[in-house]
């Protein structure tokens, strides 16, 4: 495919809001995991909580929109001057023009479940909650549109956990058909009751901070985090990162259980090099989905040993991050482009013991090194699989 | 551009009152077409699993099957968009009642059928697709734009698509914010050029600002007040009678202008 321009991006997460702090905590090896201190009833896990989350403040004119994820959405669109980008490509394009796609699983149920936790005495949703927008899973891109006035083509992809990695297929798509100029991706999943007890009903959350990879690893670590970027024609910026491809699949297997042989990952991983025109040889660095799940390692590990030579690095970054499930697209991204931008393979935070599925492949603790090509692989519930291809500009596959 | 050009080779649909496409058509020319069993067949699915599944699951399958045989394309070959403005309603209301009262008794079987992608996720699985799939939603314009991005889909990838768009019925106290009177699903499948299954042609160009609903006769302006997903009511009665010209929600900001003629 025609390459396109990742010309500005941010990520806040529990290692911090805003790209600087991410790659302070990727380089010091420095994990935001800690003890769950959310959840409405106990229980015993760790979480990866963005700090400050409570104490942002929208503005008045969007008060209507306020709840945890659009206050995580607001935070993160203040990192690294990306508002002001978004401006400058409404500006330029003009707001129909600039397309609005964002990923997440969790949206805003977190403000439904508050709702029953205090239904009034007729047993109605509270009159302070009675803002049937943020109960409905649009509520994160209907909010981000109002609030950055956007008025091109606006779309929730609510895939699990590969949903703001998916939003980068369709704005690739609106571009190439001129449906727009210019795209804003990404994704917010907050922390809720319903995926903390959720995992856990499905025996998937660790009690310890996860270990991807690990032999001994036992499960997920819950996280929240927001992440956006905004795509464009290479023309518009030809000294950006590319977005060089893209691979979305189904597993057609089971709902909550990868396919036994990562036919599903593997179907996406190849549309990805097809697209972007790449050898699995020429791979520099993968982001894996790498959960800490038994049965997602095992797979996604067998993968990477099948596909890739020793010399393409992989890890998960789940340890530093938990998983952020309708998230975790959109921020693995970022770490692949930081990957690129400083040349620093991050390490795969909590694995101590390699499972031995493991390949050569895998980079166990930080690695400095040229990166121009990096993957990322996310993958859901429902066995919906994406895998993104990023290189630096320039790059001739 | 701004304009997209694909075919319609199949329509499946099911409401409380209207079993089938030929039910809007039956009903449109006059006559009173006999109302579906309560519960949608969704014979697409295994018997074990059309017993499980969750009435959203029942409801997006059911559309989705009539609108695949009436194209006659293989399930497995068609890439899948899946819109719903709520997703599954009653498993919400239950998610969050449970978690209000008891939130380590939730049961793991309704929260992995509480995420968006359910529907296609258990559609996939019955037809053994292996195409790309995704789950969207966009508040009241959900239909609009799932039709974008399916009709984008079959023109950039040029490959036959698959769009369901259905809403259950509210549920708890949910249904005061949701206000979904009733279920409501539709299927088309689009390709991306005229082929012999061809029903329909349909030229679809954004247009800057809200839209403004396309009239509907009784008793279809209820039931498309009654539902998002019935929005795409505007574009099925076209479908079920002479052709013409639509206009749905994109977005809140963005309309879609259809032109719709048939070729069968």
């Amino acid at each position: 495919m025609t390459p396109l321009a990742v010309t500005a991006c941010t990520a806040t997460s529990a290692m911090g809001s805003g790209l600087a702090a991410q790659f302070d905590a990727l380089a010091h090896a420095r994990s935001g995991l800690r003890p769950n201190d959310f959840s409405s009833a106990p229980l015993a896990c760790w979480i990866g909580r963005v700090e400050g989350v409570e104490e942002v403040a929208l503005p008045a004119a969007l008060a209507a929109w306020d709840c945890r994820n659009n206050r995580l959405a607001w935070l993160g669109l203040q990192q690294d001057g990306f508002i002001e980008r978004v401006h400058a490509a409404r500006a330029r394009y003009g707001a129909a023009r600039v397309a609005l796609l964002l990923g997440t699983s969790t949206a805003s149920i977190g403000a439904t479940e508050e709702a029953y936790r205090r239904l009034d005495a007729d047993g109605g949703i509270p009159d302070d909650l009675l803002r049937p927008a943020i109960h409905a899973p649009h509520s994160l891109a209907a909010f981000v549109a109002a609030a950055l006035a956007l008025e091109g083509p606006c779309l929730t992809v609510s895939t699990a956990c590969s949903s703001s990695a998916k939003v980068f297929a369709s704005a690739e798509r609106m571009l190439r058909l001129g449906l727009a100029d210019a795209a804003l991706v990404g994704g917010v999943d907050t922390l809720c009751d319903s995926v903390l007890f959720g995992f856990n009903a499905l025996e998937l959350v660790s009690p310890e901070p996860c270990r991807p990879f690990d032999r001994a690893r036992n499960g997920i670590s819950i996280g929240e985090a927001a992440g956006f970027a905004l795509l464009e024609r290479v023309e518009a910026a030809p000294q950006a990162p590319r977005l060089l491809g893209y691979g979305e699949s189904s597993d057609a297997h089971h709902m909550s259980t990868p396919h036994p042989d990562g036919l599903g990952a593997e179907l996406a991983l190849n549309d990805a090099l097809a697209r972007a025109g790449l050898d699995a040889a020429q791979v520099d660095y993968i982001n894996l989905h790498g959960t800490a799940s038994q049965k997602n390692d095992e797979v996604e590990a067998a993968l990477v040993a099948r596909v890739f030579p020793p010399r393409t690095r992989a890890s998960s970054t789940k340890g530093f991050t938990g998983h952020t499930l309708g998230a975790a697209g959109i921020l693995e991204a970022t770490v692949a482009l930081q990957a690129i931008e400083h040349g620093l393979i991050p390490g795969n935070l909590g694995g101590d013991t390699p499972d031995p599925s493991c390949g050569a492949q895998f980079a166990w603790r930080n690695e400095h090194r040229r990166v121009d090509v990096a993957l990322s692989n996310s993958f859901g519930f429902g066995g919906n699989n994406a895998c993104l291809a990023f290189a630096r500009a320039g790059f001739a596959a | 551009m701004n304009a997209l050009r694909v075919w319609v080779e199949g329509v499946g649909l099911w409401s409380p009152q209207l079993a089938d496409f030929a039910a809007l058509r039956a009903l449109l020319a006059g006559a009173a077409p006999a109302p579906p069993p309560p519960r949608p067949a969704a014979a697409t699915l295994p018997p074990n699993e059309r017993r499980r599944a969750p009435e959203s699951v029942l409801l997006a399958v059911e559309a989705a099957g009539q609108a695949v045989a009436m194209s006659g394309h293989d399930a497995a070959a068609l890439a899948c968009v899946f819109a719903s403005s709520h997703g599954d309603q009653a498993i919400t209301d239950y998610m969050c009642a449970t978690l209000a009262q008891a939130p380590a008794e939730l049961s793991p079987t309704r929260f992995h059928n509480s995420v968006h992608n359910a529907a296609v996720g258990y559609w996939t699985i019955a037809t053994g697709c292996h195409a790309p799939s995704t789950a969207i939603c966009a508040q009241r314009a959900s239909f609009g734009a799932g039709l974008l991005e399916a009709a984008g889909l079959a023109l950039a990838e040029q490959r036959a698509v698959l769009l369901v768009c259905s809403d259950t019925a509210g549920s708890g106290p949910l249904d005061e914010v949701t206000r979904c009177r009733q279920s409501f699903g539709c299927a088309l499948v689009l390709a991306p050029q005229a082929g012999a299954a061809a029903l329909a042609r349909l030229d679809l160009a954004l247009q800057a600002g809200a839209a403004i609903d396309t009239p509907l006769p009784a008793p279809l302006d209820d039931w498309r007040a009654g539902n998002p997903s019935a929005a795409s009511l505007s574009l099925l009665a076209l479908l079920a009678a002479r052709g013409g010209r639509c206009e749905l929600a994109a977005a809140a900001t963005l309309g879609l202008r259809i032109d719709m003629e048939h070729v069968a």
